[in-house]
């Protein structure tokens, strides 16, 4: 049986085969990723639910779990409303653009040592360079949707994105000049050695600038002013209905994970495990035992989770900024600290003999 | 000096923020006090204004004697009421309609009315099927009445001091 498999298998050119197995790789991320997206909405109904204590949705399945399943099941089947003299093609299409990006770039997220889809040098330069596209789609969104409202939330989306993408990069600027690398999977390996080599410690401001510009980044509270619905309804995706609307949530979704699992694998040392180094070798020998507390994806998972999870406490947490407020944090707060600390470490790892905190 | 240096110290260490995240981070693990509404319900007061009624002496007559006090000091004016003198001499209504869309459920009707008649029950959850059927009969209000005329008599008699 195996054999016949393996000749069916063979009977493909080569081409085809490599394309196959990319294509399944691509769906066994994919999918996981689209379900937890799903299950991030639950998750973050539930948690702030509990946070205000309130139980949150519990009706449809048990304990409510199959509420995102209703949810993208309604918005599924309902009316696309399309408004008069809103261009229609950049309208459907400013929902692929705002989703595609948080998608295409977890093509190069190493999971494990050996774990990724591809293992391209300039990761980390790609990571920047679609992170930064998913504001065509906002700015789209908002220009076809022929709305004041859209269009006003897009245009602070847009100044909003800008201003914190500068803060972002250079934050990644220090993980590069730390790490010597553009390839994810050689930072993953450049913080290997225990808890203490990761970046969280070293670059400690540069993670909290990190974290924060990703939260502005996706558009979260509390820097959710593009669609503060006390202000200007919904922002860009007022005119949106049914599965175009469901898109934008979404990317807005699937660009939290990805935020989340960048902020891992830079600064939380990836796959990692916190005991690496700390537990003698002995114990990370024995079989079980050894796979739950040595390196491995779970630990990825476990890291993007936490970050996950202050992405919503964060929520239930602050109240939104005022937007003049958001672009002073930016460009006098964020820029600033990220250049000064990338001055200091520049200085301390060329001139000084103790080059070796940041490695 | 010190305590500039102090601000500035919070400030880029988020020692605020961190505060307030504390409290949300507290407030996950409390219990939660969420009434799950078809299974649970809350107590309801023995002067809760729900769905109107209109109520009966013990003998079976209407109390209603269509003096109009209702209908006049109706804020809404949800209250419609027509009568007649009866062959008996006395003055008793032959319409008695409350559109319910109207309503505002203040309960002064029930305050104004001399005989009880005119009451508001404990029952909440009616809704409609149809158009038209947000006004109420009198006799629907009667059927009402004579429903839950026992909870009614004992809600009447609990508040009876204080009115």
């Amino acid at each position: 049986m195996i054999q016949f498999m393996l000749d069916i298998w063979n009977l493909f050119p080569d081409w085809s085969q490599i394309a196959m197995i990319n294509i399944g790789k691509i769906v066994l991320i994919l999918v996981p990723l689209l379900l937890s997206v799903a299950y991030l909405t639950y998750a973050e109904r539930k948690i702030i639910g509990y946070m205000q204590v309130r139980i949150g949705p519990n009706r449809v399945g048990p304990k409510g779990w199959l509420q995102p399943i209703a949810d993208a099941g309604k918005l599924l089947f309902k009316e696309i409303i399309i408004p008069t003299q809103a261009s229609r093609y950049l309208f459907v299409f400013a929902p692929i653009l705002a989703f595609a990006p948080a998608l295409a770039a977890w093509a190069v997220i190493p999971f494990t040592d050996k774990m990724w889809l591809t293992n391209i040098d300039a990761g980390l330069l790609y990571i920047l360079a679609l992170t930064s596209m998913t504001v065509y789609g906002v700015i789209i969104a908002g220009w076809a949707s022929n709305s004041k409202y859209a269009f006003l939330g897009s245009l602070r989306s847009a100044a909003q994105i800008v201003a914190y993408e500068i803060a972002m990069g250079f934050a990644l600027v220090g993980v590069l000049m730390a790490a010597g690398s553009l390839n994810l999977r050689e930072i993953v390996l450049a913080q290997s050695g225990g808890p203490h080599q990761w970046y969280l410690l070293p670059l400690f401001p540069l993670f909290l600038v990190y974290l924060i510009s990703g939260v502005a980044e996706t558009n979260r509270s509390p820097f959710d002013v593009a669609e503060g619905e006390s202000e200007i309804v919904a922002g860009f995706h007022v005119e949106y209905s049914g599965m175009t609307f469901a898109i934008f949530f979404l990317a807005e979704y699937a660009n939290m994970i990805l935020i989340s699992a960048l902020c891992a694998i830079m600064f939380l040392g990836g796959w990692l495990s916190p005991f690496e180094g700390i537990l003698p070798a002995k114990i990370l020998a024995v079989p079980v035992i050894g796979t739950v507390l040595g390196n491995g994806v779970h630990w990825l998972l476990l890291k993007m989770s936490f970050i996950l999870f202050c992405f919503l406490w964060f929520r239930a947490t602050f109240p939104r900024y005022r937007y003049d407020q958001i672009m002073r944090l930016g460009w006098k707060v964020f820029i600033p600290v990220t250049l000064v600390w990338i001055g200091v470490m520049g200085g301390v790892m060329f001139l000084t003999p103790w080059g070796f905190i940041f490695h | 000096m010190l305590k500039t240096f102090k601000r500035y110290l919070d400030t880029f260490l988020l020692y605020e923020l961190l505060k307030g995240l504390m409290v949300t981070g507290r407030h996950l693990f409390m219990r939660k006090f969420t009434v799950q509404y078809p299974e649970e319900k809350t107590p309801i007061s023995p002067r809760f204004r729900g769905l109107h009624a209109l109520r009966r002496y013990p003998n079976g007559e209407e109390r209603c004697i269509a003096c109009k006090l209702c209908e006049a000091v109706c804020p809404a004016a949800a209250i419609t009421i027509e009568s007649e003198v009866r062959a008996d001499g006395t003055r008793r209504t032959t319409r008695y309609d409350i559109d319910l869309f109207k309503c505002i459920y203040c309960g002064f009707c029930e305050e104004s009315c001399p005989v009880d008649s005119i009451v508001e029950t404990r029952f909440f959850e009616f809704h409609f099927e149809n158009r038209g059927e947000n006004v109420i009969h009198k006799e629907q209000l009667l059927a009402i009445g004579d429903k839950y005329e026992k909870q009614l008599a004992e809600d009447r008699a609990m508040d009876a001091k204080y009115r």
